[in-house]
């Protein structure tokens, strides 16, 4: 085994090491943290196929943003239920389903090993020229898409004020026994 | 490192997503195996623009666009599960089936 294949054997485990923690753990923070690992493994894996610029968006976009805003949002809802959250009752299908998946898989890519070129990459000069010649409209588009995503994001997110409360959990209104106590003396004589 | 090497590890984390997005009942558990999966396409683009694509541009684009698309669903997919939590207190999507027919 050369060196590379050694490098890509122990980023694979930490990849599928990573991921299996992900789907297995029962505490969301600790979810996030092993999506982490396999994420940035991922970011490795990127760089032993000479995609050194994907690599470093990985990392960057992966690590830097969407790990930190999934574990900001499980503070900000201090949720008990994400320290011990429970599978459903269907895991059994869902192992069948995925171990079937990766057997057709597995027997399809054994069946047909393609020819492959030497393993090289593309120059970031040449990745950059390519996306702004000959892709430069998909781009455009998903800078809008971007933006959508943010604004929607920013209107969903936002804390409702005073007029937007009706939406909230309102203990009182599920039990509907005090609902005389609301009222202010001058209204109930 | 041969081509089927990666191929075969990008059906495996796509697996694990698979059995995590059926599994899993919390959103924010299904939407980090969503990540998974992306994760593996990704791979998958990446390995064949390395050892297929003569000009080794297009996968590396691809996956670009697929990382950009997961930044954006990410972001509305948190507020969404935000949004569920302050009017519901569970995020569990089980118990999030009022527009269920």
């Amino acid at each position: 085994m050369d060196a590379s294949a050694v490098a890509f054997t122990f980023l694979a485990v930490m990849v599928l090491g990573g991921a299996i923690g992900v789907v297995t753990t029962r505490n969301v923070a600790h979810a996030a943290l092993f999506l982490l690992l396999s994420l940035v493994s991922v970011a490795g894996v990127f760089i032993l196929l000479m995609a050194e610029f994907l690599a470093l968006v990985q990392v960057l976009i992966y690590g830097g943003a969407i790990t930190i805003v999934l574990l900001f949002a499980l503070m900000l809802t201090r949720a008990e239920e994400f320290s011990n959250v429970r599978d459903n009752p269907q895991w059994a299908v869902a192992a069948v389903a995925a171990l079937s998946f990766l057997g057709v898989m597995a027997g399809v890519i054994l069946n047909n090993k393609l020819d492959t070129q030497e393993l090289a990459g593309p120059s970031l000069e040449g990745l950059g020229t390519e996306l702004f010649t000959n892709w430069v409209l998909p781009f455009e588009i998903a800078s809008l898409v971007l933006l959508m995503a943010l604004i929607g994001a920013i209107i969903l997110a936002r804390a409702s004020d005073g007029q937007g409360q009706g939406d909230t959990l309102d203990p009182r209104s599920l039990t509907g026994t005090d609902g005389a106590n609301d009222q202010t003396p001058e209204e109930r004589s | 490192m041969e081509l089927y090497h990666v191929e075969l590890l990008s059906a495996a984390l796509f697996a694990i997503g698979v059995y995590g997005v059926l599994a899993r009942r919390n959103a924010v558990m299904i939407l980090m195996s969503i990540e998974l999966m992306l994760n593996a396409v990704n791979i998958n683009a990446v390995a064949y623009a390395a050892f297929l694509d003569p000009s080794r541009l297009v996968g590396q684009v691809i996956t670009i666009f697929v990382i950009t698309v997961a930044a954006a669903e990410v972001a509305l997919a948190m507020a969404i599960i935000l949004r569920l939590y302050r009017a519901r207190a569970t995020a569990n999507v089980d118990e999030a089936d009022s527009m269920k027919w």
